[in-house]
């Protein structure tokens, strides 16, 4: 099964409920002087210096994940600014004209599609071969999705938005390849936007077909979807080539997992267990209690937990809290389980 | 055939300011305005107002709006900032990637005078003051009400933004922006309401009033009822959906004036004026039996999706069309 390579050897329970993060971790604050230095023009912190500290700071924050006890880690996204923005830096085709409003004083450097988009340098290899020397864990890799890419820019060059996420997934395509070469076999697609337009599941449906095909059998596909009202998505969403949908449900108290138990989840579930809005680190009793919604939608050997998004708005003792009691709820409900404590049905992934 | 440039506001911060206004208010939900600010950042604020009717008045458009750079909440801005409403979590502005604080009536809507107090300072600046409000329909629908009976709701928020009109400074429009009739069209009986809210609010001023709807069209009886409102001319969206906006006009007609959405509020390809006029020009010959009082001519969206160089292209192809018809006039 695609999943039981993620299981640790020396994983202690029978039942193996798989724990990550989503990907985003919060910086080091050093990492953020050591920017504004790169970025300031009359400084002679150059490109070289630039990489060396963030190169340290992916050595800081995979052994965090890490102590933390996390299944599958992530570097943390730690040379990442946006999850939009440092791939369009990547990306022949793609303009910046400055930044524009998300909510209050939160902005980003929307960027325009001015001309046809193409491949031109790597994105993320060097990213993931950098950090899976650094553990013997399984790294992770989030990467933007095409429709998020094409939505969250400014079209000035298709004709529709349809052909610009289509011409993406491609380029997503040519560097999931290059990443499954390197040795990735978790890759993580980030389509926050879908949350946004749901009419559109269709066509980011399409866009992951074309990622999807031809893929090394042994890579296991997630898809991460965020902040939206999921009844407008689902069921549909599980034809979608992918092997685990990562859900963000802890943010609105489980009030939508509803949609999930009414129509059979036939795919993996990666669930989210702590709130990442929230600046306090749950209890584990309370993790614990999350963890049994998912165990209410799939049966643990199809059950992955994590945080409902992204960590790096949190204060990193509180991250670190999150996911280490995280890890420490998801050992004890496998043990539990395995006791016979909690009853739980047992089936095979149908995605595998 | 009268054209008269105009946007619906709610402009984009300058670079300078968002940086200093982030840098004085904070990042998060509690930073954001809550209507009795002052000192540092009340001036900020002051000096961001100042330059965006300059920018308007140098582009050369007809009316210009203050540009609600205080609108944290956009839309909901006015609700935001009051006495009597609590915002409580962060909700996603329609199907944008942007949010506000969803504020939560929690008593009496009384007039505030916060809108009021800001054309009053914009007006110092122009003598083409363009008023901007939400919709009755759309503040409605952005909210929640813990206060009043459900079925009293929208009236009371049609009283409270008539009163906030009733406070203005003079003003040659008002335009009240209602994406919500497009977005979360109103229902059977509830369409009529909506009309009649707007109506109620539309009285409160002797300007003329445009009801402004964007992200798509209108479903033909929430048209039909809009029509019934007195309002001076309703405001259709000919970026995101040209079809549908023609059949409604061609099939029901519409007011004496008309406002056009043509260039894209949330698109950074800036239309060139040649392109604005020849789509002014394409509508007209496809209403051969409308005769216009005026036409406002406008963006779709309000404008603050955009970065700050975008947006004040926008305006100057705007400004272009304007001189142009002052020539061909």
């Amino acid at each position: 099964m695609k999943r039981d390579q993620f299981r640790r050897p020396d994983h202690a329970n029978e039942t193996f409920i798989m724990t990550t993060v989503v990907g985003s971790y919060p910086k080091p604050k050093w990492l953020h002087r050591v920017r504004d230095l790169w970025e300031d023009e009359e400084s002679d912190f150059d490109d070289e210096n630039w990489d060396e500290a963030t190169d340290d700071a992916a050595r800081v924050i995979t052994d965090e994940h890490e102590r933390a006890g996390l299944d599958v880690l992530v570097d943390g996204e730690v040379r990442r600014n946006e999850m939009v923005e440092f791939f369009a830096h990547r990306i022949e085709g793609y303009e910046f004209n400055g930044p524009v409003k998300v909510w209050g004083h939160n902005y980003f450097d929307k960027p325009s599609v001015t001309r046809e988009v193409a491949y031109d340098e790597s994105w993320l290899v060097d990213e993931y071969e950098f950090a899976a020397e650094l553990t013997d864990r399984p790294v992770k890799v989030p990467i933007t999705g095409p429709y998020t890419l094409a939505n969250w820019s400014f079209n000035e060059a298709y004709e529709t938005e349809e052909e610009l996420v289509y011409d993406l997934a491609d380029l997503v395509n040519e560097e999931i390849e290059k990443l499954v070469d390197a040795g990735a076999r978790y890759i993580q697609i980030d389509e926050p936007a879908l949350a946004t337009t749901p009419d559109d599941h269709a066509i980011v449906g399409e866009a992951l077909e074309r990622i999807a095909e031809d893929i090394h059998e042994d890579v296991y596909l997630g898809l991460h979807v965020c902040y939206g009202d999921y009844s407008r998505i689902y069921p549909e969403i599980l034809d979608y080539p992918v092997d685990e949908y990562d859900l963000e449900l802890a943010n609105g108290d489980y009030e939508q997992l509803d949609v999930f138990t009414d129509h059979e989840f036939t795919g993996n579930l990666a669930l989210g267990v702590t709130d990442v809005h929230v600046a306090e680190v749950e209890s584990v009793a309370e993790i614990k209690e999350n963890i049994k919604k998912g165990l209410e939608v799939v049966p643990a050997d199809r059950l992955t937990i994590s945080p409902d998004c992204g960590l790096k708005l949190l204060p990193r003792d509180v991250a670190y809290g999150k996911m280490a009691n995280m890890v420490q709820a998801a050992r004890e409900i496998e043990a539990e389980i395995d006791r016979g404590e909690i009853e739980v049905s047992r089936t095979p992934a149908s995605a595998d | 055939m009268t054209v008269v440039t105009t946007t619906p506001g709610l402009y984009p911060l300058p670079d300078w300011a968002k940086e200093a206004l982030s840098g004085l208010k904070g990042h998060q939900k509690h930073d954001l305005i809550g209507g009795d600010e002052g000192g540092e950042i009340a001036d900020a604020y002051g000096d961001v107002r100042e330059e965006l009717l300059v920018d308007q008045t140098e582009a050369g458009l007809d009316l210009v709006t203050e540009g609600q750079a205080r609108w944290d909440d956009m839309l909901a801005h006015p609700l935001a900032v009051h006495d009597n409403v609590e915002t409580r979590g962060i909700v996603r502005y329609y199907d944008n990637n942007n949010f506000y604080r969803d504020p939560v009536v929690t008593g009496e809507l009384t007039e505030s005078g916060d809108v009021a107090r800001e054309l009053e300072a914009a007006s110092e600046f122009t003598d083409s003051l363009q008023a901007v409000l939400p919709g009755p329909y759309s503040l409605a629908d952005l909210a929640s009400n813990e206060h009043y009976r459900e079925d009293d709701f929208l009236d009371a928020v049609a009283e409270f933004l008539a009163g906030e009109v009733e406070a203005f400074p003079a003003h040659e429009t008002l335009f009240l922006l209602e994406p919500s009739l497009v977005e979360n069209a109103p229902g059977d009986g509830e369409d009529e309401r909506a009309s009649e809210a707007i109506d109620r609010v539309a009285a409160a001023t002797d300007a003329e009033v445009v009801v402004h709807t964007y992200w798509g069209a209108l479903e033909e009886k929430v048209h039909a009822h809009l029509l019934d409102a007195d309002v001076d001319a309703i405001g259709y969206d000919f970026v995101s959906d040209v079809d549908d906006n023609l059949y409604n006009i061609q099939e029901y007609g519409t007011k004496d004036s008309v406002a056009l959405g043509l260039l894209d509020g949330q698109n950074t390809r800036v239309e060139s004026p040649e392109t604005i006029a020849e789509r002014i020009d394409w509508i007209g010959e496809r209403l051969p039996a409308q005769e216009f009082d005026t036409t406002y001519v406008t963006t779709n969206t309000e404008l603050f999706y955009l970065p700050e160089n975008k947006y004040k292209e926008k305006l100057a192809a705007l400004g272009e069309v304007a001189a142009r018809t002052e020539v061909t006039a």
